[in-house]
């Protein structure tokens, strides 16, 4: 490879630009700009603040600003889109997408703009522009080419740092063509930017997944040099950076002098990230890592409140006065909650106090697009007091001067909070402000928690991620549309993708199979095959129907079915009325609890459900300040394995009480004193009779999601010792299981013992019958399908006439898990369900700490620390027979009816 | 008799819930009382009649054929359910009510195996196929015979509901689906519905859709005259207004 040998400093241009704005290049830009002119491939790991973004691009700046130095002809006959600067045209002004329009100069006709990347190569091959010899189609390399990708996880981010780039580039006169790339980008840019690809394309991981599945990939990709991956933290935690691992690899493969760049905030294990960067062939392959130094401490604290605080809430509604007093008291607050309704429901109260009119604003990920582009505009302009926000704000797009971020309700996670409090004063050298608030009392606890795990400099970010079988099917697909494989040689590809290198050979061959005829034991399918081999052993697509539909299907998110949600009048008469303004967007199963005439927070007002017409849910304003539907979705991160022991030696240590407030120590004494406090490495089981039913309360501490499958399979081994479980109610911290027999009694008697009730076997058989019938192994399972192509997305708009066209993947899971229950989507599935909406894999381990440490406290009535797990009764929805009991209850009115 | 076989077999599943599984659910139209099945089946006592509706048998093939791989065992799923039903109730005649095969090729492509699990159901017993909109000609080499309707005592059976009014008539082709919810839990099941003078049957096949008893198209069947789902539950079948159901 060619690396130019220059010692490591900035280049004139670039130093002399670094001192018109006051700024000294700081340490860590420089050391990666070293290692990566050095051709080596570097993880920068910088807090917020740290001149990240602009330290990731500087390589690739300083090289392509090297290379029009000594190459005069570059701009000019690569590109009619950049004309020298000379012309007046700055190069930033062609490469804003904001105001992309496609300008007839620059686009040639299209033929056939069908959706999506149908147009791909194959329409761009008629060049009807006479001005211009540009090699176009296929088995031509390039003369260019693209120099380096940047890929981000939202599309956002792109946008933003191609924004942010205009003016370092234009102050030095940089003759580099910048472009973003997203689903957002008109069919006509995209074509052109495959015939006549720009220097640096910012883009997503879905994006390179689309580009790398057409035939002129390798001229496209062929002489790429670098690869900028932004919030690698953010993105290798999902689906989407198992298939961004692919996409790296087969780059990798297809770019022989590329080298990758990984910005990402602070992590547990910044060795895996190393590695995800780089292909692993045999040994460990890792790229360098630059730490940036210093930075201050946050100023972090927990909101000292003279209000009583609650013992079981979400809302924070008690120290809404004290939010408002901070909000006053600064320029410019983040307000970080943890789901949509707390979000809908702090934003409303806190309107209601607001006296002075500030202007506060409300941002999360359900709202209309054009709404939320508002109040970042308004943001970033600096016209916002406060955005109260979701983690739909959570990643680094830069929204202007904030100088303090309010947490409200758990932090989950050390490392999670850490980034939110970064939002706060986007400079490094001076500290960050937060402000904790608990929700509850709980919630304290994990506060004070994580409040030490930051002093400490302590990280909780997850481990990576094993890659999932349903994103590798995907990925295969997306190879045999780009040309034919041999399955040896894409085997070895895809081990060198971190996530993907234990894979085996076994493993991978029943991918390909699932690819090709549906892996079905019973072989029905041969002559229905998506992908068939050659007699030269190749793989391909058995037909170019295959490819449109894997481009319409590409990608690793899959939403929940959502829904449009439109303000109209209030509904007089019985006429349904249409139209209405556009709010936002729910999710299928909010609505699906709903009748006519119930009413919920939504978008900031409390609105009346009206009617459900062809997707779209219409509602009206309602006078109603008590909304009936409360819709707390529990939060999608779990508290973190790392937080939970640390509350639990807290709460061990009333040595450790001294930080806490009075009230919450008090309560812990008194939780003392009539009970007992749960060991830090032991479950505490306590039992009590209330109102003639026996409840037992246990406090493993592992997220709502691990207690709520303890749950399920605790009340099926109750019933089966003839305890007639009733139901059960999960929370954070804790688990009550109540039903009508004795348990304290049997559990004194052994019969089960303690040990037997809480073995690890049952996520053996017990599991199994669970999950058979689990709505949320359902959904998970319906994900994978998608993801790994076996049914199709959905897309707004077909609903109606793809319904006798789609089918119900409940109805497939059944039929699939009782013919061949270790088929590769159910391994997927199963595989997801151990760390996703069911957290096994947390509960197995929780279960194997806890072996031979349980301690069963028999009361008289129900404890301290059990208050806020019962509290939630009757709030929170009730598992165990549920859906035969619902059913049940409802024949029984029908039948109260018939006998009046 | 049958009814006594129907009872053995189902405490034999799990004796743990509270005793409500011993239930027969009886469903009446026009002065005929039927008994309906929670696997979705209508038995008829004093004819010793079994009927199931919309089996819509290869219908992962049909879809694989359009490149969607289904799991190609619906065929199978729905044979073995028909199976145990047929065990339960030893029925001297069996009706399936229209759309058995989901497509005209559906019974050409049926593999071996299922063709001769559904020769060995027909076995000893009268096997009627109602002509469906799915598989409107009898089909060949699936055993049995064929008819647009049947006609018995009171009873017609056809496969779609007719649009007039009409007494005495039990019909598939629909699919009703109910839903309810409590608490903010809801549940959707495949259900029966009627009012007492037409029944429209759930479909019986494996990877049949559903269609919501409060759609229109329901609405229209039945008039202005109120309307029982009787919803399957995993034991038993639970009757409920329509009107006390929600809609999609």
């Amino acid at each position: 490879m060619t690396v130019i040998e220059r010692p490591a400093v900035l280049p004139e241009r670039f130093a002399r630009w670094f001192e018109s704005r006051g700024w000294t290049p700081r340490a860590h830009q420089l050391e990666l700009l070293g290692k990566a002119r050095a051709g080596r491939s570097v993880l920068l790991i910088a807090p917020t603040g740290g001149g990240k973004t602009l330290a990731g691009f500087l390589p690739s700046l300083v090289e392509l600003s090297g290379a029009a130095e000594s190459r005069q002809d570059l701009p000019t006959t690569r590109s009619p889109l950049l004309p020298p600067p000379l012309q007046g045209r700055s190069p930033s002004e062609a490469s804003r997408e904001g105001t992309d329009r496609p300008d007839a100069a620059d686009t040639p006709p299209q033929r056939s703009p069908s959706r999506g990347e149908g147009a791909g190569s194959a329409s761009v091959s008629i060049e009807q522009t006479p001005r211009r010899l540009l090699s176009t189609g296929r088995g031509v390399r390039r003369e260019g080419g693209l120099h380096t990708l940047y890929i981000s996880p939202l599309k956002a981010l792109a946008v933003d740092i191609a924004r942010n780039l205009e003016t370092p580039l234009a102050e030095m006169e940089l003759p580099i063509r910048i472009e973003t790339r997203t689903g957002d980008t008109p069919p006509s840019k995209r074509a052109r930017q495959r015939r006549d690809p720009p220097h640096i394309l910012l883009t997503t991981p879905e994006q390179i997944a689309l580009l790398l599945a057409s035939a002129d990939a390798p001229y496209l990709f062929g002489s790429l040099r670098r690869v900028v991956l932004d919030e690698l933290h953010a993105l290798v935690t999902s689906k989407r950076g198992d298939l961004l691992s692919l996409d790296l690899a087969r780059l990798f493969r297809l770019a022989p002098c590329l080298t990758s760049i990984g910005l990402s905030a602070t992590v547990a294990e910044p060795d895996e990230l190393c590695r995800f960067m780089v292909p692993q062939q045999q040994g460990e392959a890792r790229a360098d890592l630059v730490i940036a130094q210093g930075g201050a401490a946050p100023d972090v604290s927990i909101l000292d409140t003279r209000e009583p605080l609650p013992w079981s809430s979400h809302s924070a509604r008690y120290a809404l006065g004290e939010i408002y007093q901070l909000v006053k008291a600064h320029r410019t607050t983040l307000i970080f909650v943890n789901t949509r309704s707390q979000a809908e429901g702090i934003f409303q109260d806190l309107w209601h106090l607001n006296d002075d009119n500030l202007t506060i604003a409300l941002h999360h990920g359900s709202l209309d697009v054009a709404q939320r582009r508002r109040v970042e505009g308004a943001m970033a302009s600096g016209r916002l007091r406060a955005v109260v926000c979701t983690s739909s704000l959570d990643l680094g797009v830069d929204w202007g001067d904030v100088d303090l971020v309010i947490n409200v309700g758990a932090p989950k996670g050390a490392s999670r909070l850490l980034q939110r409090i970064g939002r706060a004063n986007h400079r490094m050298d001076e500290p960050s402000k937060g402000v904790l608030v608990p929700a509850n009392r709980f919630e304290v606890l994990e506060c004070r928690a994580a409040l030490d795990a930051i002093a400490e400099n302590a990280q909780d970010t997850p481990p990576l991620r094993l890659g999932a079988l349903d994103v590798l099917a995907q990925h295969i697909l997306g190879c045999a549309c780009a040309g034919t494989f041999l399955a040896d040689d894409l085997y070895a590809e895809v081990k060198t993708a971190a996530p993907y290198r234990g894979l085996t050979r076994r493993d991978f061959d029943a991918v390909v199979d699932f690819v090709a005829t549906g892996g079905y034991a019973l072989r029905a399918y041969d002559r229905f095959a998506r992908i068939r081999q050659g007699k030269d052993g190749r793989w391909r697509i058995a037909h170019p129907g295959v490819a449109q539909r894997y481009r319409l299907n590409v990608g690793t998110i899959v939403e929940a079915d959502m829904l449009k949600v439109r303000l109209v009048r209030s509904r007089a008469s019985k006429l349904i009325p249409r139209g209405g303004r556009l709010l936002g967007q729910v999710e299928e199963y909010f609505v699906e609890t709903m009748v006519p005439g119930d009413t919920f927070v939504f978008a900031g007002e409390v609105l009346k459900y009206e009617a459900l017409v062809e997707e779209e849910v219409y509602v009206s304003r309602s006078a109603s300040t008590d909304p009936k539907v409360p819709a707390y979705e529990g939060g999608k991160f779990p508290l973190s394995t790392y937080l939970a022991e640390r509350v639990r030696g807290i709460l061990s240590d009333p040595q450790q009480w001294r930080g806490l407030p009075a009230q919450v120590r008090e309560w812990l004494e008194i939780q003392k004193w009539r009970s007992r406090l749960p060991g830090r490495r032991e479950l505490l089981v306590e039992t009590f009779p209330r109102a003639d039913k026996h409840y037992l309360v246990c406090y493993p501490f592992e997220g709502r999601l691990a207690h709520q499958t303890l749950g399920m399979l605790l009340t099926r081994r109750l019933e089966r010792a003839r305890l007639r479980p009733l139901g059960f109610v999960a929370n954070e911290y804790a688990l009550a299981v109540w039903g009508l027999g004795d348990v304290a009694m049997c559990l004194q008697r052994g019969e089960p013992s303690l040990a037997a009730l809480f073995d690890e076997d049952m996520l053996g058989d017990d599991l199994d019958a669970w999950l058979a019938e689990s709505a949320m192994m359902k959904r998970t399972f319906r994900n994978c399908a998608i993801i790994a192509g076996l049914i199709e997305r959905r897309f707004p708009g077909q609903e109606k006439s793809r319904r006798q066209l789609t089918i119900s993947t409940d109805l497939v899971y059944d039929v699939l898990r009782s013919h061949q229950p270790d088929h590769v989507l159910l391994r997927a599935a199963r595989a997801d369900a151990a760390t996703g909406l069911l957290d096994v894999r947390r509960l197995g381990e929780m279960l194997s700490r806890i072996k031979g440490r349980i301690v069963h406290k028999p009361l008289d009535h129900v404890s301290p620390l059990a208050v806020p797990v019962m509290l939630e009764i009757g709030r929170e929805a009730v598992y165990g027979e549920a859906a035969e009991s619902l059913l049940a209850e409802a024949a029984d009115e029908l039948a109260r009816e018939a006998m009046q | 008799m049958s009814a006594q076989a129907s009872r053995v077999s189902r405490t034999s599943g799990d004796l743990s819930r509270k005793g409500e599984g011993s239930k027969e659910h009886a469903i009446v139209i026009s002065e005929t009382t039927l008994h309906a099945d929670p696997a979705g089946a209508l038995y008829w006592p004093e004819e010793k009649l079994l009927v199931v509706a919309d089996l819509h048998l290869e219908k992962g093939s049909a879809f694989a054929a359009r490149g969607v791989l289904l799991p190609p065992y619906d065929t199978a799923a729905t044979l073995a359910r028909l199976a145990r039903l047929v065990g339960r109730y030893a029925p001297q005649c069996l009706v399936a009510l229209g759309d058995s095969f989901h497509d005209g090729e559906g019974a050409a492509r049926m593999s071996m195996v299922d063709r001769i699990a559904l020769q060995a159901l027909q076995r000893g017993r009268d096997w009627l196929w109602i002509a469906g909109n799915h598989d409107p000609n009898p089909a060949v080499n699936v055993g049995g015979r064929f008819a647009e309707t049947l006609v018995l005592g009171p009873i017609t059976f056809r496969h779609k509901p007719s649009p007039a009014a009409c007494d005495g008539e039990i019909a598939g082709h629909l699919h009703p689906l109910a839903r309810v919810a409590r608490r903010g839990h809801a549940v959707s099941r495949r259900c029966f519905v009627g009012d007492g003078r037409r029944l429209v049957m759930p479909a019986f096949g494996a990877y049949a859709g559903g269609l919501n008893v409060r759609d229109r198209a329901v609405a229209m069947l039945f008039g202005s005259r109120p309307i029982t789902a009787h919803l399957l539950g995993e034991r038993r079948l639970y009757a409920v207004a329509a009107v006390r159901c929600l809609p999609d």
